[in-house]
């Protein structure tokens, strides 16, 4: 059996969220009623046999910590390989190492430690449900170096355009990365790579200065490394901005959508909170709404994502609007269009409006 | 190693033949309550809560969902490494074995498990009852009162009160007579099947007691009548609060309908007394346009396009279009079709109910319709009752 190790790199993901990244990286982000974002990365690891499993932590890290704790929630708590929170270290005077090459080289005994021969790594603004083991096999009869893997578009919208973009050859061969909006094969920043093809990457690129893995190491090199190209067809998000955070939140609405993230055989797996099932009072209303457990409903929710434990007194409107966990609506008060983001309050009789395709967003522990 | 002041014996090996096909092959402890739970839930996380980390459950009847259920007891923090939850099944020996014939010998048999803990004091469960206690606060008695044994009561109404164990107290608390099911009750102080024993006491009892060829080797018909025959210092320990035991189909309906009551006496939602549970990794639910959900509990996985009423539904259950489940108890992962009515019954795991399927019996008083067999696909024209 083929061994790989995980690396979720958060080193340059910027924390582009707003409100909700004020105090915690994207990667800690509550997303789809009881996940946080980084959720799917490392469920996905986990469910294709990823037993190793390194974070690079740089910046906002506390959150993540606290959600992630010893990798329990993922099956990652165990003697041989596991989770690894690593943040870069800053003690070491003769460190060159620039960028993330700092986490690739302070870290470097978790590559070389691994009984892995191949290597995924992943960001964490992605959001799919994807098999590696599938990338693998395409990845070895290829033969390349590395494969990246990337998902044709649809339709682009404004968080794609940030994104990084493959022009491909007829053999699955990367031919370019770039930024041109023009193309819709967005790189989904996640890559497979022989693990001692890694290791000599890493060595270059730090002696000669660079300060991004990827961007020096392999867009850098092409076409003098063999870059193949994985395609993903399963549902993707990708989340950079409040708006696509919003729009990509809804999405989950729908049914489709939604099956193809929460597999059977594939689950997302989490924190576990331990709450009672939700409860729905006779006054409630509630329709096309996702609802975590430990909630209260006694009034009217919409089109709508309840995370868990919260409560939504009588006669209250929620309406487009995603409600973090333990947030209580009071009586009578109205949210249209509205992110509330964890413990925020909205006491009785209170509106709250944003506009549809700029929600308002109410950052952590806010009364209103 | 130092020694634990109180370990729990938690009696997990009865069929429960009144839950009829619930329990045909699950163990009672192992059955579901409450959209999320299963009965041993409520013990276990009550220890934990009490701050009891050492606990020995005893398994007979159809133990192999309930062994993995309970696993290394991580669910329930019990994953400990001085202690923590430890399955204890009948078992073979040099002179023989066999199976546990009551309840006291199931816990002498395992005099070799409590012997390593040297504990001071034993508490003894059963796993057949809904109920939030402190444990705790009932050993602090015990100890208080200097007691040989504490039993936990709880006052149930005098019309019932001959269908249960009776204990009379005298002003003190002091326990002098105990009468099981009486025809004409004394009291109202029903036995929860919650004792608390002095380890040398209970020890020594066991063991006179498994040398007696007639007895039953019962805690309720024979250790306890024989500490009361002796004189020994029996406490009975009021509790306050939701009891229920959930031995029948109707009684275990009326406890998940109890839960939608508006302010429930268990209160499930208290997070400084969880109960804790294990998880099954499912996505929110989703509560979709065309369905009306009113008065009800429901967990997540579950995915309603139809009419929920005052009904409590378990994890990963699917109510499609048109149908309508009122009354009633969906245990996880059942398939409900389009067109199909519900009412007051009680849907067993896995099962999968066809389109326009009608089960149960609308009228207030009617019997509660139990559908069970995993898995079945219910045709069309099932029949009420």
């Amino acid at each position: 059996m083929d061994r790989i190790a995980g690396i979720i790199n958060l080193d340059h993901e910027q924390d582009m969220l707003d409100e909700l990244t004020y105090f915690r990286c994207g990667a800690a982000v509550p997303f789809a009623g009881r996940y946080r974002m980084i959720d799917f990365a490392i469920s996905n690891m986990t469910n294709s046999r990823i037993e190793s499993v390194a974070v690079f932590a740089r910046r906002k890290y506390r959150s993540l910590m606290d959600h992630l704790e010893q990798g329990k929630a993922w099956d990652l708590d165990r003697k041989r390989g596991g989770l690894f929170i690593l943040p870069p270290d800053w003690n070491d005077p003769t460190d060159i190492s620039r960028g993330d090459l700092q986490h690739f080289h302070n870290n470097i005994d978790f590559i070389n430690r691994t009984l892995a021969d191949y290597i995924v790594i992943s960001g964490s603004q992605h959001i799919c449900n994807i098999d590696y083991q599938d990338v693998l096999q395409e990845h070895k009869e290829s033969g390349a170096d590395v494969t990246v893997i990337y998902k044709k578009v649809d339709e682009m919208y404004s968080e794609h355009e940030r994104a990084h973009k493959l022009d491909i050859d007829g053999n699955n061969r990367v031919t370019n990365i770039h930024n041109d909006r023009s193309s819709h094969n967005v790189y989904m920043d996640m890559y497979i790579i022989d693990k001692e093809f890694l290791y000599n990457l890493i060595e270059k690129c730090i002696a000669h200065g660079c300060s991004n893995f990827f961007l020096d190491g392999i867009k850098g090199k092409l076409p003098n490394i063999h870059i193949n190209a994985y395609e993903y067809h399963g549902t993707h998000a990708l989340i950079n901005s409040v708006e696509s955070y919003y729009r990509n939140s809804a999405k989950l609405l729908n049914a489709s959508e939604h099956d193809d993230l929460f597999k059977e055989d594939a689950p997302i797996y989490t924190k576990v909170k331990n709450e009672a099932p939700s409860n729905y009072t006779q006054s409630s209303h509630v329709t096309n709404t996702m609802v975590a457990n430990g909630c209260v409903i006694e009034g009217e929710v919409e089109d709508s994502i309840l995370f868990r434990g919260v409560k939504v007194g009588e006669g209250a409107v929620i309406k487009n609007s995603i409600i973090m966990q333990r947030c209580e609506i009071e009586e009578g008060a109205v949210l249209e269009n509205v992110i509330l983001d964890k413990d925020c309050t909205i006491s009785s009789g209170k509106t709250l409006i944003g506009a549809p395709e700029k929600p308002y967003v109410l950052a952590k522990r806010r009364s209103m | 190693m130092k020694n634990k002041e109180c370990v729990a014996m938690l009696l997990a090996g009865g069929q429960g033949t009144r839950l009829k096909s619930l329990t045909k092959q699950i163990a009672k402890p192992a059955v579901y309550f409450g959209g999320k739970y299963r009965i041993i839930d409520f013990p276990l996380s009550n220890c934990t809560n009490s701050g009891i980390d050492t606990v020995g459950v005893l398994t007979q009847y159809e133990p192999l969902i309930l062994n993995d259920y309970i696993g290394i007891g991580d669910t329930w923090d019990l994953d400990r490494k001085f202690g923590g939850v430890s399955v204890l099944p009948p078992f073979m020996q040099s002179e023989g074995g066999g199976w546990y014939t009551g309840t006291a010998n199931a816990i002498y048999r395992n005099l070799k498990f409590l012997n390593q803990y040297d504990p001071e004091h034993v508490l003894v469960l059963s796993g057949d009852h809904i109920y939030k206690m402190d444990y705790g606060a009932m050993l602090d008695y015990h100890k208080e009162t200097d007691a040989d044994v504490t039993i936990s009561v709880i006052e149930v109404p005098w019309e019932e009160a001959s269908r249960f164990g009776i204990m009379n107290a005298d002003d003190n608390g002091k326990i002098t007579e105990f009468d099981e099911k009486p025809e004409y009750p004394k009291s109202n102080l029903a036995s929860m099947g919650v004792y608390i024993f002095r380890w040398d006491v209970l020890k020594q009892y066991l063991i006179d007691d498994a040398e007696k060829e007639d007895s039953s080797h019962d805690f309720g018909k024979d250790i306890i009548p024989a500490l009361l025959n002796d004189y020994k210092k029996m406490m009975a320990y009021t509790f306050e609060g939701y009891w229920k035991d959930v031995g029948t189909v109707h009684s275990l309906w009326e406890a998940n309908m109890d839960l939608l009551k508006k302010n429930p006496e268990l209160d499930l939602s208290n997070s400084r007394w969880r109960i804790y549970s294990k998880n099954p990794n499912q996505p929110p639910q989703y509560i979709a346009p065309s369905a009306s959900v009113k008065n009800a509990l429901i967990n997540e996985g579950c995915r309603i396009y139809g009419e929920v009423d005052t009904s409590v539904i378990f994890y990963g259950v699917h109510v499609s279009e048109s149908s309508i489940v009122k009354d009633s108890v969906i245990m996880p992962d059942v398939k409900i079709g389009r067109n199909v009515t519900i009412n007051r019954a009680i849907i067993s795991k896995g099962s999968v109910i066809e389109d326009g399927a009608v089960i149960g019996d609308p009228s207030p008083d009617s019997e509660i319709t139990l559908v069970a067999d995993e898995g079945s696909v219910l045709a069309t024209s099932y029949a009420t009752n």
